[in-house]
């Protein structure tokens, strides 16, 4: 019969940035939503061009006097009443507006003070973000845990089926990141954090004026923009998948090692895995 | 027992996590609604301040564009057209009657014409100008360098900021727009009293007859239909204190980002 051992998986110092970073995304993502409900379009370039954006949430009214939310991509438009273009306000009527009050923070439209939220946060989310990088860096900690190995490129087909199958590693693989988990927390960390950092900076006249490339990198302010939102998208692309994952691979014990560090795993009788015992 | 303290704790845990979460999005709403709130948050624009000064030197100029990059329908910002009886008497007149007074801490005050800054040497930028809600529109814009115009006032050493007091009424008339520019943004050669937008006398809906563009800040900072400069010590006692029409709305007065 197959028993359980408690291993230590999260540093301390891991525990503690992962729920700095939950609150600072959880309030740069409701906030970033309150200062696109300020101007609900996307567009590509260096300026706005107004009657054709890649991406616009609004409401449209017909001459019986129904308005409809409508969101259009590209060419494409979709009506969604009730959650983009047109929903509930403050006063419970419906109205304007890109997201719905429960995405937004504040839920009112408020923008000055959406940017309050997210121009204080970004300095967490960066500060938060290098310590993170400099403790991997000079703890072993993105080497040993995150930089994928042969064994885990050659295995990675495998990985990637099990996982659509929801079968996830037990016993001593459980002690390792998978090669998908591993690639996955490398391109948020070092591909789409950066990313949203630069197009969020960009979008700043100030350091356009310093840093012209910016604007070369990035095709423009707008398309910026657009990155930046995708970016943002993405995270919560990635949040989602993040709590799916947590949720269907045992909840609990995933939410403990991140809070008290320790990750029980099933070892068989006579494995010696070499975990510490609780 | 083992199992027993194992599901009081994850009941405990789980209790705690979701009232946290219920508790910080209901929060964070009722924060907002502090000032204490609102006034630690927005300290973070004087570090990105700080942080930009550090990064971008005091000249470096925003870019330029060419004509070809200029908006077929440049976007207007604010008021469109001043509802105030005295504008408009100066606007049907061609604003010949108009007189920018530029005064404060300043040896010799002075009240220009619109003739006397059109004589001053010109400044033409093709720039873009980006509203605080996310927009952005590229025009080009003429007119003379405040600094040049500061210059012919002589500003005294304790003057510290440029106050812009406006035309537009806002808010049902009882106070009027306003902005404040620290004595650094002065100087910056794209800091310009424009005139002219796209080679055309500047019309009413941008602002006329001047207005102050900026090249490296927000559109709320570029203040419409200017008709008074004052160089002061301190904005504070202005307005409800925070340096501009926005700014006391809310908004950062360090509008570079």
């Amino acid at each position: 019969m197959a028993s359980k051992r408690l291993m230590y998986r999260h540093t301390g110092t891991v525990r503690v940035l992962h729920w700095v970073n939950v609150l600072t995304l959880t309030i740069m993502l409701m906030s970033g939503l309150q200062i696109f409900n300020a101007h609900p379009a996307l567009y590509w370039g260096a300026t706005s061009h107004f009657s054709r954006p890649i991406l616009s949430m609004e409401a449209l009214q017909n001459d019986q006097g129904r308005t409809w939310g409508v969101t259009t991509v590209g060419s494409h438009s979709f009506t969604t009443t009730g959650l983009f273009g047109w929903s509930k306000g403050g006063d419970g009527n419906d109205t304007e507006r890109g997201f719905p009050r429960w995405a937004t923070l504040p839920s009112d439209t408020w923008l000055a003070m959406g940017r309050l939220w997210h121009l204080f946060f970004a300095w967490v989310l960066v500060i938060n973000g290098a310590i993170y990088v400099g403790f991997g860096v000079l703890s072993g900690h993105l080497r040993r845990d995150l930089l994928p190995g042969r064994e885990d490129w050659r295995r990675l087909g495998r990985t990637f089926i099990d996982h659509a199958r929801l079968r996830f590693p037990r016993g001593e693989e459980a002690r390792h990141y998978n090669g998908i988990q591993k690639l996955a927390y490398l391109f948020v960390v070092f591909v789409v954090g950066p990313l949203i950092v630069l197009t969020g900076l960009t979008m700043s006249p100030t350091m356009d004026a310093g840093f012209p490339w910016l604007l070369t990198l990035f095709d423009g302010r707008q398309s910026a923009r657009t990155i930046h939102f995708a970016c943002a998208m993405t995270l919560l692309a990635f949040f989602v998948v993040h709590i799916l994952m947590v949720v269907l691979s045992g909840p609990w014990n995933n939410l403990r090692s991140m809070i008290t560090g320790r990750y029980a795993i099933e070892v068989a009788p006579d494995g010696e895995p070499g975990a510490e015992r609780e | 027992m083992n199992e027993i303290i194992s599901t009081r704790r994850r009941r405990l845990l789980l209790g705690l996590g979701a009232g946290t979460t219920s508790l910080l999005l209901g929060g964070c709403d009722r924060l907002s609604n502090l000032p204490q709130t609102q006034s630690v948050l927005s300290a973070a624009q004087w570090l990105t301040r700080g942080a930009q000064r550090l990064l971008v030197s005091r000249d470096a100029l925003a870019p330029q564009y060419t004509r070809a990059d200029i908006a077929p329908v440049f976007r207007p910002n604010g008021t469109t057209d001043p509802d105030n009886p005295q504008y408009q008497t100066l606007a049907k007149n061609g604003f010949r009657d108009w007189r920018l007074l530029v005064d404060g801490l300043v040896e010799r005050p002075r009240s220009f014409s619109l003739a006397d800054l059109r004589a001053m040497p010109a400044q033409t930028q093709i720039t873009r100008h980006d509203c605080v809600e996310g927009w952005s529109c590229i025009g080009q814009w003429t007119g003379p360098m405040l600094r040049d115009v500061l210059a012919l006032v002589l500003p005294k050493p304790q003057a510290r900021y440029v106050m812009f007091f406006c035309a537009d009424p806002m808010d049902d008339g009882s106070d009027y727009y306003y902005e404040s520019i620290d004595l650094r943004t002065a100087a910056h050669p794209q800091t310009l009293l424009a005139y002219d937008l796209n080679g055309e006398t500047l019309p009413i809906t941008y602002g006329a007859p001047i207005r102050l563009r900026l090249g490296r800040q927000l559109g709320y900072k570029m203040a419409k239909y200017v008709m008074h400069i004052q160089l002061v010590s301190s904005y504070r006692t202005f307005g409800q204190g925070q340096g501009g029409y926005w700014e006391d709305q809310g908004y950062t007065w360090y509008a570079g980002i």
